[in-house]
């Protein structure tokens, strides 16, 4: 897709790192092609997210900015300078590792203050930016502990100040709270958030979760497979994904078939909704996306703007009630239905005859 | 040893198959049983090894006052040390190229060359270095302990090798890319982080090669010149001639030294990284 149409509504901002046609290829006993052509342009003090599954090229291409591996086609610049070529010691970037790796043979304040002393800082200035880094972090008190003596998420905020001490123009973050049990997660969540705004500093985060990317990021890039199929606020990620893939790898999808003309949708099954057109996409047969909780079912007959259905299954999960529905033309449909104190409306039961509302706007026209 | 048993699967255990816990007894006792004796003899109070005559550290006095065991015995630590550092060196840093370099043709030859010698039999070696030192020093002359050393330093090498290659093979590569992500030059990198957790590892090699060193008869017997006996082939030209319980007790202390070296061995190996 043309990145461009996803960064117009704020083309004044500076862009940290720019992304240039950059392709990655490792040369083994068969070929493979982690990045593919991926441009993408990540803007100053921006919490920009790289979304994807395992082996889509998310941390790949976060190795080529850190320096770890060359490009081996297009280029990567910092500030408008090309970096491509230089080592990760001469990079203004800093990662968190995935698995944090601290030296095991310092201690948590030589860890932070490791950064510092490599760029040559005077002793002085060292000691003041590892107090402020240990106060940032909240860990002041366990300074001059071995690494090896603190708890995962100790050790987590330790990477963090390590990294971000010399004060990198980017933060590279390599899924650093994929190790933490879920409640320690949630915290850090909000810590990352807290500390990018505190710093200023621009973060590239990559993750595999997609709840991780759309409460943390500004911005989110979607891959798949070595490419960059979609960038944009979460909002937008989620409400308009533009392609298949991407509606099914965030949140939970219903497909259905629809025909396209003059801005308007036709369902196969029935009814009519104004919609949202991707560039490219022309009149004619069409998938379309309903997120399930953007449509409700009753009992009973289908009136009018209501698509008839049988119910196949009710699923309780707490908080709410999934109904997966069979249409009249043979597709499946799932409707997500927010449950009501005990006493209120109840779900239509299995094998009754069901009727669909989909909510006005609900409906998102798919490229593929 | 040091070494830690290892752990055993739950449920299943051989004890109760017949014959292990007798071969096990026999074993250890075929083992230690001469070692106890050798030992116990070094303190007996008379000249014979076979008739207890009570408790003397006699020949202990006697050995340390022995000009040749003294010559012997500082030629032999002279000897384990140089040769010790010397592979030490070579072996790390043959470590180093091969577990921290990208993969290169014929990196699995060279690990193969490296641990050759181990699979080579001593007596082989020792006759192929006795015919090259044999034609070195005809033509040069020279006969210093240069030939030892080189010939000890050439065995100990893949003994060096081994512990420190497993050291780097165990050991977080991610740690160096932080280093390097912190601004840290190769060199930095290397001083400042990979040297430092390499550490133990090399301190392991250099204490292996060091025993071994100090324990080797053959290859010595065949490469010294006139008058470079070491401790173990002094005992050899002892056995010739009339054998006192001071061999027991220069075995014993060569014994202990080397007992005390292979527990810091373990002890350094086993340490969690």
């Amino acid at each position: 897709m043309d990145a461009t149409t996803n960064t117009q509504d704020s083309t004044t901002d500076a862009i940290a790192v720019e992304v240039d046609h950059v392709s990655k290829i490792f040369r083994g006993e068969q070929e493979v092609r982690a990045l593919d052509d991926v441009s993408v342009g990540i803007r100053k003090n921006e919490f920009f997210t790289l979304l994807g599954p395992s082996g889509c090229g998310k941390t790949t291409l976060l190795r080529l900015i850190a320096g770890f591996e060359p490009p081996t086609m297009g280029a990567i610049r910092l500030g408008g300078r090309d970096i491509s070529r230089l080592p990760p010691n001469q990079r203004p970037v800093n990662t968190v590792f995935q698995n944090y790796a601290l030296f095991p043979h310092m201690s948590v304040a030589q860890n932070i203050a490791f950064g510092l002393e490599m760029l040559g800082k005077p002793k002085a200035e060292v000691q003041k930016t590892v107090d402020e880094m240990l106060r940032l972090v909240r860990m002041e008190e366990l300074k001059n502990r071995r690494t090896g003596e603190i708890s995962g998420g100790q050790q987590q905020r330790v990477a963090l100040a390590r990294a971000l001490a010399p004060h990198p123009e980017v933060l590279l973050l390599d899924e650093p709270l994929s190790a933490l049990d879920l409640k320690l997660r949630k915290d850090m969540q909000i810590e990352l958030k807290r500390l990018q705004s505190e710093t200023g500093i621009t973060f590239i985060f990559v993750t595999h979760d997609q709840e991780e990317a759309l409460t943390m990021s500004d911005r989110i890039a979607v891959m798949s497979a070595g490419k960059i199929l979609q960038v944009g606020p979460p909002r937008d990620i989620y409400e308009r994904p533009a392609e298949r893939f991407v509606a099914n790898f965030i949140g939970e999808s219903n497909f259905l078939d629809a025909t396209l003309a003059g801005g308007k949708a036709t369902l196969a099954a029935g009814g009519t909704f104004d919609v949202h057109v991707p560039e490219g996409v022309r009149d004619g047969k069409v998938s379309v996306l309903v997120r399930p909780e953007h449509a409700t079912v009753h009992a009973g007959e289908a009136g009018e703007r209501e698509i008839a259905g049988t119910v196949e299954n009710v699923v309780y999960s707490g908080e709410a009630t999934v109904v997966h529905l069979r249409l009249a033309t043979g597709e499946a449909m799932k409707a997500r239905l927010s449950n009501a104190p005990q006493g209120g409306e109840a779900a239509p039961e299995t094998g009754s005859a069901a009727a669909v509302t989909i909510a006005p706007g609900a409906v998102t026209v798919l490229r593929d | 040893m040091a070494d830690r048993p290892v752990k055993q699967p739950k449920g299943y255990s051989v004890r109760t198959l017949p014959g292990f816990a007798v071969l096990a007894l026999f074993t250890f006792f075929a083992l230690y049983a001469p070692i106890t004796i050798l030992v116990a003899y070094s303190f007996n109070a008379g000249t014979s090894l076979a008739i207890w005559e009570g408790f003397s550290l006699r020949w202990y006095y006697q050995a340390a006052a022995n000009e040749a065991v003294q010559d012997a015995a500082i030629r032999s630590l002279y000897l384990a040390f140089s040769a010790a550092t010397i592979a030490t060196i070579a072996a790390t840093m043959a470590a180093l190229a091969t577990t921290r370099t990208r993969h290169f043709p014929g990196k699995t030859m060279i690990y193969a060359l490296i641990n050759q010698p181990l699979m080579v039999p001593e007596i082989v070696t020792a006759v192929a270095l006795l015919i090259v030192f044999a034609a070195v020093k005809v033509w040069t002359g020279h006969t210093s302990m240069i030939y030892l050393i080189a010939a000890h330093t050439a065995f100990c090498v893949p003994f060096a090798y081994l512990p420190i290659r497993a050291r780097l093979e165990t050991m977080d590569t991610s740690l160096e890319a932080a280093a390097q992500d912190l601004y840290a030059s190769p060199w930095m990198t290397f001083r400042r982080v990979t040297l430092p957790l390499m550490w133990p590892g090399i301190v392991a090699g250099l204490m292996l090669a060091f025993v071994i060193s100090l324990d080797d008869v053959v290859i010595t017997e065949f490469v010294k010149s006139a008058g470079q006996d070491t401790l173990p082939t002094y005992m050899l030209g002892q056995l010739r001639r009339v054998v006192t319980p001071e061999v027991n007790a220069i075995s014993t202390v060569i014994l202990v030294a080397g007992a005390i070296l292979v527990t810091l061995f373990f002890r350094l190996t086993s340490r969690r990284g």
